[in-house]
């Protein structure tokens, strides 16, 4: 069973060429009362030039698993189990130099913390500049020039080249990080909730510099963020997670007009409206799973409006119930029918 | 439309000016450029705009965390930057409280979560031994989905996630009873279902316990779903206001209207948004005189870039400085009283 999952989830339309293989990833984080399983058997891929969005609850191991991929994780967490490929290549069983040289050449991220994760004693051109000529011949004053252009990208006026972190709004600084990330454009680039800070507007104009980029240069993004309709607008498939899993994914125009799983419901159903009458929402009732113990069974069944039978004794599997479309949820065992 | 209101906040003509700090750049950011507007007693007022516009500078000035160039900000009737000198205003301190924009670096990394919270109960002597202290803490951690609350108490900022510190931070606000919460962006990493708790929360405690909220976001929805007013900036001004539902259906200034034309709305279906051109980058260091949006409005006319527009009331409580509007700037500015619903 597993095994198709897995082949399945990397089987997505057209020519569909991997670039990254996570693969049962397990990880988790010692703590006093036992070990926190924040990613617990997680499985998929991302294409070459593919987008692919996470999103799910708060603490659900979304950026878990961007530190694994990236194997920055520290003590007390320790990866458990799984592999992650890079054209093939498994990158937790790398050598210091192999993960040095994956980390500079192949990979960029964008961190949750972005807003607080410039050096302060340094300006922000300084930072973007040093990042440029770590990985380019070219002089500094040229370094300089693609600093300020780099700016001027993400929306900074080029005269705050020689402001210090702390001299820019938060928004600022997550755009500052996101430049430094741009300039390097290598295969892959995670970016962790990199639009917080950011209004609509200049959101947009980003996200539209990215996909430009990304058209150009043919690099792939995992993209973690809360704003699902952010999301719908810029990857090409989403998965969800909750507690340590993901408990469905598809492209992202099908889930988000067709979802299955309760907990993506439910997701969709907390959105406030922007215009019509106003009403009141209450999200999902219940609090999130505690990872130390997780429910048994499906572990949104203390929460889940649908559960029966076999809901709190036995663990639903990731299953493709419609073409590329895959959910853990005892309410869709059988694939529907080939007439869909 | 202009009854007296029971004004908690008055921010009058506020203004802030940083140095470029540069070693020989003698200019000035203007970050924050004349800004008025108040929140009435149990209110919830928002204020939205672009990334770099003086949010986070309005509520930093307010909650005294710097001092401002000029302007006024006027608590329960009296200007606290006048009436107190800057350290010994506990009261105001512990009135209004503010959760901070970044959970990551407002978090002290060698503490504990319940540390956190027991400090300001502490310092603002809100409890009375260690049994109602520790009974405060773990009560402010479930009333923000933070539990097991012995659990979380005990954890060090590394081991939360990003929503979660938020959370703490939204916590440890509330932890002192206060009379104001200034909250920048205090929900920007959850997800939709615990957003929705935190606003639900905001509101319930405006309704029931009388506590008002300046509440800073980009979620220009949220704004509508919880808040009563709210308050648009660009470029370190204040360029619109108006009752929330009536600033999302009927946005009068140019820049309010680009922000909505903007906004991702999954119940919109899903429409492919015709990107909007970046045009000049607003500069803040010492701006040119005119509107500051002129370089990038759609509807620019020559008036626009020489004078600034003041602030026209165009319906009961919905002002909008905007050359487009009133007779060419001789309105005058909003008063506390019809600048804020
Ligand atoms: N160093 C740590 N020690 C113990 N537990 C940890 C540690 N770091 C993270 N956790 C726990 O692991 C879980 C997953 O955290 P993670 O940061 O991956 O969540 P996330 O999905 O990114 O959430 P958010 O959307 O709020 O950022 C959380 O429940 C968190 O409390
Ligand atoms: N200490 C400082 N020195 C110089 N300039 C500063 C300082 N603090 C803030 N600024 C500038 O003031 C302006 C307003 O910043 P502020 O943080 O208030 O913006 P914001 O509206 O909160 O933006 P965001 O939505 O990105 O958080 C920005 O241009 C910023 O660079
Ligand atoms: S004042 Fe002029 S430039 Fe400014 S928004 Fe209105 S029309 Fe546009
Ligand atoms: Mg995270
Ligand atoms: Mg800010």
């Amino acid at each position: 069973m597993s095994t198709d999952v897995k082949r399945g989830i990397r089987a997505v339309p057209g020519n569909f060429v991997p670039l990254i293989e996570i693969d049962n990833l397990q990880v988790e984080y010692l703590a006093g009362r036992g070990s926190v399983r924040a990613v617990d058997g997680v499985s998929f891929s991302i294409g070459k030039g593919e987008v692919v969005g996470l999103a799910g609850e708060s603490g659900s191991g979304k950026s878990t698993i961007a530190q694994a991929i990236m194997r920055i994780l520290q003590p007390p967490a320790i990866i458990t189990g799984g592999k992650v490929l890079i054209e093939g290549k498994d990158v937790l069983q790398m050598s210091d130099k192999q993960i040095r040289d994956f980390r500079w050449d192949e990979v960029s991220m964008v961190f949750q913390s972005a807003m607080n994760s410039l050096n302060p004693v340094m300006t922000v051109g300084d930072q973007i500049i040093d990042a440029i000529l770590a990985h380019r011949k070219i002089s500094e004053q040229q370094a300089r020039e693609q600093a300020k252009e780099m700016l001027r990208i993400v929306g900074i006026e080029a005269d705050r080249i020689d402001s210090y972190p702390h001299q820019l709004s938060g928004g600022m600084r997550q755009r500052a990080v996101i430049a430094i990330a741009l300039a390097l454009q290598p295969p892959l680039m995670i970016m962790d909730e990199p639009t917080t800070a950011l209004d609509v507007v200049v959101q947009r104009e980003i996200l539209a510099k990215i996909t430009e980029l990304r058209e150009q240069f043919g690099f792939s993004i995992l993209f973690i963020t809360h704003d699902m309709s952010l999301l719908v607008e810029i990857s090409d498939r989403i998965a969800i997670m909750y507690g340590g899993e993901i408990v469905e994914m598809a492209p992202s125009r099908e889930l988000f007009e067709n979802p299955l799983h309760p907990y993506t419901q439910g997701l969709m159903a907390s959105f406030p409206a922007l215009t019509g009458p106003r009403k009141r929402l209450e999200g999902i009732p219940g609090s999130p799973p505690d990872l130390i113990s997780p429910p048994s069974g499906c572990r949104f069944h203390p929460r889940c409006p649908h559960r029966f039978g076999p809901c709190d004794s036995i663990h639903p599997p990731l299953i493709e119930v419609r073409p590329n479309h895959f959910v853990a949820c005892h309410l869709h065992t059988t694939p529907e029918g080939s007439a869909q | 439309m202009s009854e007296q209101r029971d004004l908690v906040l008055d921010v009058q003509h506020l203004t802030k000016h940083f140095p470029m700090g540069g070693m020989r750049d003698a200019r000035k950011v203007h970050a924050v450029e004349d800004v008025t507007f108040s929140i009435p007693r149990t209110e919830i007022v928002t204020l939205v705009g672009e990334s770099g516009s003086g949010k986070s500078t309005t509520a930093r000035l307010i909650s005294r965390l710097i001092e401002p160039t000029s302007g006024e900000v006027i608590y329960n009737g009296t200007d606290v930057l006048k009436s107190q000198p800057r350290g010994a205003s506990l009261d105001y301190r512990g009135d209004v409280q503010m959760v901070f924009q970044d959970p990551f670096g407002s978090l002290n990394p060698a503490h504990t979560i319940g540390y956190h919270i027991e400090r300001p109960l502490l310092i603002h002597k809100k409890v009375s031994g260690r049994k109602e202290l520790r009974e405060r803490v773990l009560d402010l951690l479930n009333t923000v989905g933070l539990g097991p609350a012995e659990e979380t108490a005990e954890k060090f900022p590394y081991e939360l996630s990003g929503g979660q510190r938020q959370r703490v931070g939204f916590a440890r606000a509330l932890s002192v009873e206060p009379k104001v919460i200034l909250a920048d962006e205090p929900v920007s990493m959850l997800d939709v279902s615990i957003r929705v708790g935190v606003l639900n929360l905001m509101k319930r405690l405006a309704d029931d316990s009388g506590l008002s909220f300046l509440y800073i976001t980009h979620d220009i929805a949220s704004a509508r779903y919880i808040s009563d007013h709210t308050n648009v900036m660009y470029a370190g001004r204040m360029v619109e206001g108006a009752p929330s539902d009536e600033l999302v259906h009927e946005p009068a200034h140019p820049y309010t209207r680009l922000l909505l034309s903007a906004v991702p709305n999954p119940h919109a279906g899903l429409r492919t948004q015709e990107t909007v051109a970046r045009g000049e980058i607003p500069s803040l260091i010492d701006p040119p005189p005119g509107c500051p949006f002129a370089a990038r409005c759609p509807h620019v006319m020559p008036v626009c870039r020489e004078v600034m527009p003041n602030a026209v009331t165009i319906a009961p409580n919905h002002w909008v400085r905007c050359h487009l509007y009133g007779d060419g700037g001789v309105s005058p500015l909003p008063t506390a009283a019809n600048s804020v619903g």
